[in-house]
């Protein structure tokens, strides 16, 4: 009917867009919103537990670790690097701090301090191996995998560290603040600190430029290296961080806790729009992709999954989340 | 950077080079180039594909330091190892490639390195504005916003941003390599035009080109490299189009030129 005539320039049938197309093409949070809604809602209608106050506390909490290393993830990613190694780092952070705090009078601060050291020092390696060597990280990190998970094995005997202190559990599990459990406190901490880091200051900017095009950056005086190895750093650091609220939530750290769990750090990342191949991506959607990513976790569990399927579902997840990204391009 | 009084005097140029030499490995792409180049002036940088204009001005640029020979700026030498040494000179360079960032906006990439900040945030405002102004103090090309990411600009529009990114910083040298080759004829003249008022503004402009009536339009000085070596560094009212393509080809012309006949490449 309104057949636009080309005399017609202000109403050109072009420049009427799709709203539903223009929000897929648009940055991806709301897109992906749009997909935790739909989550949400399905598992809401195939179970009356899911949708409760109480379940989505818990998937508050069981989401922390997912988040806090995602945003680790997520700057890694944007500098079109990778890091395999997080799970494998936040099993040796955890077992070493538990260690430290066993053999120096439970003294709850050293032991934290010696995890988040041993996550950076890890992110350190990583970031030297991937620049100085020129090794691609998807290696480095493949091995640091296999490294650090060894490692944290070989120091604890394959043995869980029991750790015995209060304060500990209060300050990174089990403690409130205005009523919200710690584990959320500490997940909308890194949060914000990331998001600020990444979108309001001049390393945030770098890190884009080196993934986006790292001679342009290079050319600007940016030393693309240092980027990365900083972004490595944060990464192992955010997975010591991890540790410390695991260690605090099971009262002991072990060699094999959080088995597997890069596949859920890197599906929330790119979930949450940022692309692998570097240069874009929000911490506003790396939060919302951990939660799609909870809630999967929550509501398979919930209608009656079995775990071996979870799995399945979050790979094959990963590679429609990359397809569509890949696409997109 | 320096106060206008303490500009060297009319006539002395702003940068030299004396013998300066540049190997990738085993390959020597620059050898014992001589270079001059003065403020108010257009110096236009001419020779064949892989003659080693590109390789020249990264070394003044800092991307690839000089592996030897003399670099001075106002007369003293300096030791330029990186882009920030060179900006802070105030040497700024648009690339070949132009070196823009697709993923990031037109105000990313004119402060790329180089933001300005409030506190320890970006203060995005300042930042918009500058760029907003310099664009319009350009007026080569309208961009329909500064907010838009690189990769939706055409290339005439990237061109436009790479060259405000060199102009934006009260630089005393903007060097730029090929800046019309991906332009039509129209986009051509307005940066021709630019390069013009830069020169006449006071800075000293390096322009490459392949193309000899962009060079004869706007070019004070022509400097040859022919392989590697600097053939010929002279006045562009002085020599004419066909000598200044046998010094590109031939490495020489008449007297002028690289005079014994060396170079086996
Ligand atoms: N990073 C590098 N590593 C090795 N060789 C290089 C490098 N950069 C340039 N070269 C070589 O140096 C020579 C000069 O290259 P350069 O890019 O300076 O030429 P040019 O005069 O700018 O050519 P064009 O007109 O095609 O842009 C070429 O033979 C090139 O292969
Ligand atoms: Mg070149």
């Amino acid at each position: 009917m309104s057949t636009t005539t080309p005399e017609a320039p202000a109403t050109v049938g072009d420049s009427r867009v799709n709203p539903v197309k223009a929000m897929l093409k648009s940055d991806r949070p709301y897109t992906v919103f749009a997909a935790l809604i739909v989550l949400v809602v399905f598992f809401s209608v195939l179970s009356p537990v899911f949708f409760s106050a109480a379940n989505f506390a818990n998937i508050g909490r069981q989401t922390t670790l997912v988040t806090i290393m995602a945003v680790g993830m997520t700057f890694v990613i944007i500098s079109a690097e990778i890091d395999l190694s997080v799970a494998s780092i936040l099993k040796l952070s955890g077992v070493c701090a538990a260690l430290f705090m066993q053999n120096f009078g439970e003294n709850w601060v050293l032991g934290a301090v010696v995890g988040l050291a041993v996550g950076t020092f890890i992110g350190l390696i990583n970031g030297l191996l991937t620049t100085r060597l020129g090794i691609p990280s998807f290696l480095v990190t493949l091995g640091m995998l296999g490294v650090a998970k060894g490692l944290a094995f070989v120091i604890t005997d394959t043995a869980p560290v029991l750790i015995d202190n209060t304060a500990f559990f209060k300050v990174f599990y089990e403690g409130t603040i205005l009523g919200l459990p710690i584990p959320i406190i500490w997940t909308a901490a890194v949060l914000t600190i990331g998001g600020v880091l990444l979108h309001f200051t001049t390393f945030g900017r770098k890190v884009y430029a080196t993934g986006g095009n790292a001679v342009a950056a290079r050319y600007s005086g940016i030393n693309t290296s240092r980027v990365k190895i900083y972004c490595f750093m944060l990464s192992g650091l955010l997975a010591g961080v991890a540790s410390l609220i695991f260690a605090a939530q099971a009262h002991a750290a072990r060699p094999d806790f959080a088995d597997g769990l890069e596949l859920d750090v890197i599906a929330a990342v790119i979930l949450g729009g940022t692309s692998l191949f570097g240069g874009r991506g929000t911490i506003i959607g790396t939060f919302i992709g951990s939660l799609i990513i909870g809630v999967l976790n929550n509501g398979l569990v919930i209608i009656g999954v079995s775990s071996s399927w979870q799995i399945a579902v979050k790979g094959l997840i990963i590679i429609l989340a990359v397809a569509f990204s890949a696409r997109k391009r | 950077m320096t106060d206008p009084a303490s500009h060297p005097s009319p006539g002395a140029p702003l940068l030299s080079l004396r013998g300066v030499n540049k190997s990738f490995g085993a390959v020597q792409v620059l050898r014992d180039v001589d270079l001059d180049v003065y403020l108010g002036q257009v110096t236009a940088l001419v020779g064949d594909n892989g003659a080693g204009k590109s390789t020249l001005i990264k070394g003044v640029a800092g991307i690839h330091a000089f592996d030897g020979g003399e670099f001075l700026f106002e007369g003293h030498p300096v030791k330029v190892t990186g882009p920030k040494q060179a900006n802070d000179l105030g040497i700024e360079v648009v690339y070949q490639d132009l070196a823009l960032c697709d993923n990031l906006d037109v105000v990313h990439n004119m402060f790329l390195g180089r933001e300005m900040k409030r506190g320890i945030t970006l203060d995005e405002t300042t930042m918009e504005q500058r760029a907003r102004e310099t664009l319009s103090g350009l007026s080569v090309r309208t961009l329909k916003s500064v907010r838009q990411t690189v990769a939706s600009l055409s290339g005439g529009q990237r061109q436009t941003v790479a060259i405000a990114r060199a102009v934006l910083w009260n630089s005393k040298l903007v060097i730029l390599d090929e800046p019309t080759a991906a332009l039509g004829v129209a986009q051509t003249e307005q940066v021709l035009a630019l390069v013009r008022r830069l020169a006449d503004k006071g800075l000293a402009v390096i322009l490459i080109s392949h193309n000899m009536n962009d060079v004869f339009q706007v070019a004070d000085n022509i400097a040859a490299l022919y392989l590697g070596q600097m053939a010929a560094q002279v006045k562009a009212a002085d020599v004419s189009h066909g000598q200044v393509v046998e010094l590109i080809t031939a490495g020489r012309s008449g007297d002028l030129g690289i005079q014994k006949a060396v170079v086996t490449a």
